[in-house]
């Protein structure tokens, strides 16, 4: 074999020769190589928004809902029977052994109201292990601790967005808020947490104590009932087992039987959240695809493109071999100028690409992604190209006869 | 025998064209000692042309052996081939058959590159061989930029670098006037009387009499093989011209 950095000089003089040529035959890869690097980054763009969501919901939860109830012969919706207490939550985190922590919660609406400014919010009665179930902490003062909820204090912690309407710039701890027309004192302030994956603003929330919320705020004909429990499962592979521990104990509890359906749902948050991952992956895995049979049409247009350069230096090779080159001499000459080419057309679609992705990110306010994996996958891809690609014209040059070479014309 | 540096016993040439089969050589046998200039003459079709590529190595016979410097062609495989061509045989074509838009240095080093020669090394023999056929003042030159008879000697120079066992020579002034022709002849007499072998394939009777012997070839066989009398001094016809 010649000297590598001979035989990238002699490919690149080829390459140069021809130069609207090279750069056109290129322009496959080119495009292939921004393609693919372009929706790697967007198809991981979207992943993420997907991932932040599923951490922003908390981590191996379990909803367990009250269930359906049948009135004369009419079944009525989820939640249409308030059977879901708080002794349940309590029962839960003490008989099943998978279950960390269970969360109870009650759910309501009303209108905030502070000095001249009211707000239309969501409040939610809830208990301390919510904190720790959401992963949601407080940025400024406290949280509602296991004594607001016995004592049913009237404190309630906020919300940012509300925080930020009601309150502005001035410091909403230790101020009184009308919720209702009961005055509450706001003890802490929410962190940020953003959007749900429904889109819903999660900031936009008043939350106070369970008790609070059944005794004074949402009073009804089942006191004691609360709109969930949110259960959260002692790791990711105890999440099954929960689910079924929950299953049989409330069942127990609820004396679900053969004459009586189950008045409770339990529903597992993250697998349909892992539905929704998963139809990202397919869809960039389908725009990879896309992009990959770019590449591979580029590929066919340097094979293309090789077979007429061999056919034209015909006379050069039956030259270099007489002269004492041998197959792989030549083999490895045209081998080279491909894969230069793909390499060369790999670069300037690399860059290209990120420069696509990064407009997409300004333009369309759209997260992506670009990992120093995909490029390096889609830097190998175009050598692999070239190499694919470029063998069969080599072959074809290297096994030429040199006397027929030497005589064409 | 011991300085023959080509020897050829017996070779046949057959080619098959579908049903047709064309006889090229016929038990041709020929014998060239070191420092010997030969004119391989005959007309188109007589067999010179299979027969030097036989004698470079770029062919095969059929039946009937080639040894070269001594070495059985026959017995080597493709790539010790390419390897004999490098080292032991320089070629000079009538087309010339430079490298387009590639430098009289660089056509020049070609068969060193092939050959594994260090870049400095390289350089300091292919100026040198430029130089013996008084071309290292055009070294930067492309083929266009050259005229026929130039682009001649800088093959010549390309042939002759590698210090080969023997030159063969196809019909290098059948593209050239006749001044330049006599140039170009005096060149190949200067390397022969410097010790190089050289076999030239050529039509030109007044060519073929400034080489030592003439070997004629009619219908794939020998013809005659005479040493010539009185050799003509490429030099002293040039300075008459």
């Amino acid at each position: 074999m010649i000297e590598f950095l001979l035989s990238l000089k002699i490919a690149l003089r080829a390459l140069r020769t021809n130069k609207m040529r090279s750069f056109l035959t290129m322009l496959g890869i080119i495009i292939g190589i921004a393609a693919v690097i372009a929706m790697i980054a967007i198809g991981s763009g979207a992943s993420k928004i997907i991932s932040d969501q599923i951490a922003s919901i908390g981590s191996n939860i379990l909803l367990v809902l009250p269930g359906s109830r049948t009135s004369g012969g009419i079944r009525l919706g989820h939640g249409s029977t308030p059977t879901l207490t708080y002794e349940d939550a309590k029962a839960i985190v003490a008989e099943c052994p998978s279950v960390a922590l269970a969360a109870p919660i009650v759910r309501g609406g009303a209108q905030v109201v502070y000095g001249n400014m009211n707000w239309s919010t969501a409040v939610m009665g809830i208990t301390p292990e919510y904190f720790s179930v959401r992963d949601w902490p407080v940025v400024d003062g406290r949280k509602i601790v296991q004594s607001d909820v016995e004592g049913a204090t009237k404190n309630c912690l906020i919300g940012s967005t509300v925080a930020d309407t009601l309150f502005g710039s001035e410091n909403p701890v230790g101020k009184i808020v009308r919720v209702k027309k009961i005055p509450f004192m706001v003890v802490g302030v929410m962190a940020r947490k953003g959007r749900s994956p429904q889109g819903a603003d999660q900031d936009d929330i008043l939350f106070v104590p369970l008790r609070t919320a059944q005794r004074k705020l949402f009073g009804s004909q089942f006191p004691n009932s609360v709109a969930a429990i949110m259960i959260q499962a002692k790791s990711e592979q105890d999440l099954d087992r929960a689910e079924e521990q929950v299953n049989t104990l409330l069942a127990q509890r609820h004396r679900v039987g053969p004459s009586r359906d189950a008045d409770f749902t339990v529903r597992n948050l993250t697998e349909l959240l892992d539905v929704a991952e998963q139809s990202s992956k397919a869809m960039s895995l389908l725009l990879g695809a896309v992009a990959s049979i770019s590449l591979i049409v580029g590929g066919i247009g340097i094979m293309n493109i090789m077979l007429v350069s061999v056919t034209e230096r015909t006379r050069e090779i039956g030259i270099r071999m007489a002269i004492g080159a041998t197959e792989r001499d030549i083999l490895l000459q045209f081998l080279t100028e491909a894969v230069l080419m793909t390499l060369i057309g790999g670069i300037i679609g690399m860059l290209l690409g990120v420069g696509g992705a990064k407009l997409v990110s300004v333009v369309f306010e759209w997260p992506t992604l670009i990992s120093l994996q995909a490029i390096v996958l889609a830097f190998g891809f175009s050598g692999a190209v070239g190499i694919f690609f470029g063998f069969y014209p080599a072959r074809k040059a290297a096994s030429m006869n040199p006397i027929e070479a030497l005589r064409y014309e | 025998m011991g300085d023959s540096i080509v020897r050829a016993e017996a070779v046949n040439k057959v080619y098959s064209m579908g049903e047709q089969r064309v006889e090229a050589l016929k038990d041709v046998s020929l014998d060239v000692q070191r420092g010997d200039f030969v004119a391989i003459m005959g007309a188109s079709g007589s067999g010179k042309s299979t027969f030097m590529n036989i004698l470079g190595c770029l062919d095969m016979p059929t039946s009937g052996s080639y040894w070269l410097q001594g070495e059985n062609v026959r017995e080597l495989s493709k790539s010790e081939l390419a390897e004999v061509r490098n080292k032991k045989v320089g070629f000079v074509f009538q087309g010339f058959n430079l490298l387009a838009r590639t430098s009289a240095l660089e056509n020049v080093e070609l068969p060193l590159i092939y050959g594994r020669v260090s870049a400095a090394k390289r350089r300091e023999r292919a100026m040198a061989a430029l130089a013996l056929v008084g071309l290292a003042d055009r070294a930067g030159h492309t083929g266009n930029q050259l005229s026929g008879g130039q682009q001649q000697r800088v093959a010549i120079a390309r042939a002759l670098v590698n210090e080969p066992a023997i030159i063969l020579a196809d019909e290098p002034t059948g593209n050239l006037d006749s001044v330049t022709s006599v140039e170009i002849m005096a060149i190949f007499q200067k390397l022969n009387r410097q010790g190089s072998t050289i076999i030239m394939v050529t039509h030109e009777q007044e060519i073929a009499a400034f080489t030592k012997r003439n070997v004629v070839f009619r219908d794939g066989r020998i013809l005659s093989d005479t040493v010539v009398a009185h050799q003509a001094d490429a030099e002293q016809v040039g300075g008459q011209l």
